[in-house]
C-alpha cells in the first residue's frame, strides 16, 4: 500500500495543483496541521501561511485564507490566494508587509482585525 | 422597381455589414476560447465549495441555530432577484432570453402578492427589465470597462447582496443567469442561493460521513456561506461571459450567411434588370429601323 494521498489546490480561477504526495503541513485555524494519509475527514479554514507538500521535493504556497476539506483521502485547499512560493519576490513580499502595517495603523478597526493583521505581518515576516 | 443605381447601392452596403458580421463573428470566437475555459476553470471551485457546504449542513444537529444564509429567515415574503445580463448587444437571444425567464418570475413572485426587489448586474438587462419592473430595481451594476471578470467582481455583488439580507430586506434570493453548455446552447437560469438549495441532502445521506470540525461548525459555516455567496455569482457571471461570446459567435454567423444569401439575390436581380434594359434598348433601336 502506498503511502500517497490526492491533494488539490484550487482558486476561484483555476486549478493550481493535483497532485499524489505523502504528507501535507497546513497552517490551519489552529496552528500548523500535518497530514498524513488516512486522516479523519476533516474541515477546517487557513490562516496566512506556508503549505508544504511533500514529493521529492517539497512545493511551498503562500496562502493568506482558504478552506480546507479532506475525506476519502483527498485533500481539497480552496482558497483565492495561493501563490508559488518559488516564485514569490522577497521585494513583494516586503511590498505587502508594508501594506499591511499600514492597515494596522487604521483605528477603526476591530481587536479582531487588527489580531488577524498581526499575525499575517507576523507570518510574512518569517516567511521572508 | 428599383434602379440598377440603387441595386447596386443596396448590394455595396449588405457587403459592408457582412464584413463587419464577419469581424465581430471571429472576435467572439477568440473572447469565447478564454471565456470558456475561465468558466471551466471556475466550475470546480464552485462544485466543491458546495460540497463543503452540503457536508456541513449534514451535520448540524441543531438547525434552529443554524446560520440565517443557510436555512433562511423562515419567512417567504421578500424576494430579491439578481439578473445577470452583457454590456453589450449583438449577441442573438441572451439577453433577452434571461430576461425572458426574469420577468416570469417577476410576475409570479408578484401575482402571488410578494415583495420584489431587483438587481441588475450588466446595462443590457437593466434596458429591458427597466421597461416593465422599473421601480423595483434597487441596484444596477455594471463592469463594462472591465475586460476579464475576476473575482473581485463577484464579492462587490455577494457582499451587496449579503448586507441587504443582513439588513433583513429578503428572504429569498434568486439568480438569473445563462448557463453556458456548449457554443450553440445557453440555457438560461434560476438558481437560489439564499436559502441555500440542497436537493442532493436526501442521496448524499449514505455516504455521510462525521467530519472533524476547527472550529466547530457554525463557526466555519459563518464564514464561509457568504464566501459562497460571492463564489456563486462568480460562476454565474463566469459562464454568462462564456455564453455571451458563444450566443454573438453564432448570431453573427447567421447574419453573415444570411448577408450572403441576400447579396446573392440583390445580384440576380440586379443582373436580370441590367439584361431587361439591354433587351428593351435593343428593341427600340431595332423597331425603329423599322419603320424607317
Amino acid at each position: 500500500m502506498s503511502e500517497n494521498f490526492k491533494v488539490e489546490i484550487i482558486t476561484p480561477d483555476q486549478l493550481i495543483l493535483r497532485t499524489e504526495t505523502s504528507e501535507v503541513t497546513i497552517p490551519s485555524y489552529e496552528g500548523q496541521m500535518g497530514i498524513l494519509k488516512d486522516h479523519i475527514p476533516l474541515i477546517t479554514f487557513l490562516r496566512p501561511g506556508l503549505i508544504k507538500i511533500k514529493n521529492e521535493k517539497e512545493i511551498k504556497y503562500y496562502v493568506e485564507e482558504g478552506t480546507v476539506e479532506f475525506s476519502n483521502n483527498i485533500l481539497l485547499i480552496l482558497t483565492s490566494t495561493a501563490k508559488d512560493y518559488e516564485n514569490l519576490k522577497k521585494s513583494s513580499l516586503n511590498d505587502l508587509i508594508e501594506k499591511e502595517e499600514k492597515k494596522l495603523k487604521d483605528i477603526n478597526l476591530t481587536d479582531k482585525e487588527k489580531y488577524i493583521l498581526s499575525y499575517k505581518i507576523d507570518t510574512l515576516k518569517e516567511v521572508n | 422597381m428599383p434602379s440598377l443605381d440603387d441595386l447596386k447601392k443596396r448590394i455595396k452596403s449588405v457587403k459592408s455589414t457582412q464584413k463587419i458580421t464577419k469581424a465581430m463573428k471571429m472576435v467572439a470566437a477568440a473572447k469565447l476560447r478564454k471565456a470558456q475555459e475561465s468558466a471551466e476553470k471556475g466550475r470546480p471551485y464552485s462544485l466543491k465549495m458546495q460540497n463543503i457546504i452540503l457536508n456541513l449542513t449534514n451535520s448540524i444537529n441543531d438547525p434552529q441555530n443554524a446560520p440565517k444564509l443557510l436555512v433562511g429567515t423562515g419567512e417567504d415574503k421578500k424576494y430579491l432577484c439578481v439578473v445577470l445580463t452583457a454590456d453589450r448587444g449583438l449577441c442573438g437571444g441572451f439577453n433577452s432570453n434571461i430576461c425572458k425567464l426574469a420577468k416570469t418570475n417577476f410576475k409570479k413572485i408578484l401575482n402571488e402578492g410578494k415583495n420584489l426587489k431587483i438587481i441588475t448586474v450588466g446595462s443590457k438587462g437593466l434596458d429591458q427589465i427597466k421597461r416593465d419592473y422599473g421601480k423595483y430595481v434597487i441596484k444596477n451594476f455594471s463592469f463594462k470597462e472591465k475586460k476579464q471578470i475576476s473575482f473581485n467582481e463577484a464579492s462587490i455583488v455577494g457582499n451587496e447582496i449579503i448586507s441587504l439580507f443582513d439588513k433583513k430586506e429578503f428572504d429569498k434570493c434568486i439568480l438569473f443567469y445563462n448557463n453556458f453548455k456548449n457554443v450553440i446552447t445557453q440555457i438560461p437560469q434560476a438558481q437560489q442561493i439564499i436559502p441555500a438549495e440542497n436537493k442532493k441532502s436526501n442521496d448524499k445521506n449514505e455516504n455521510h460521513q462525521s467530519y472533524e470540525f476547527e472550529p466547530d461548525e457554525d463557526e466555519i459555516l459563518e464564514e464561509l456561506l457568504p464566501k459562497n455567496i460571492s463564489t456563486q455569482v462568480f460562476r454565474a457571471l463566469l459562464e454568462n461571459a462564456a455564453s455571451e461570446q458563444g450566443s454573438r459567435m453564432t448570431a453573427m454567423d447567421n447574419a453573415t450567411r444570411n448577408a450572403g444569401d441576400l447579396v446573392d439575390k440583390l445580384t440576380i436581380n440586379y443582373n436580370r434588370s441590367r439584361q431587361a434594359s439591354i433587351t428593351k434598348e435593343l428593341i427600340e433601336i431595332i423597331s425603329g429601323a423599322e419603320s424607317l
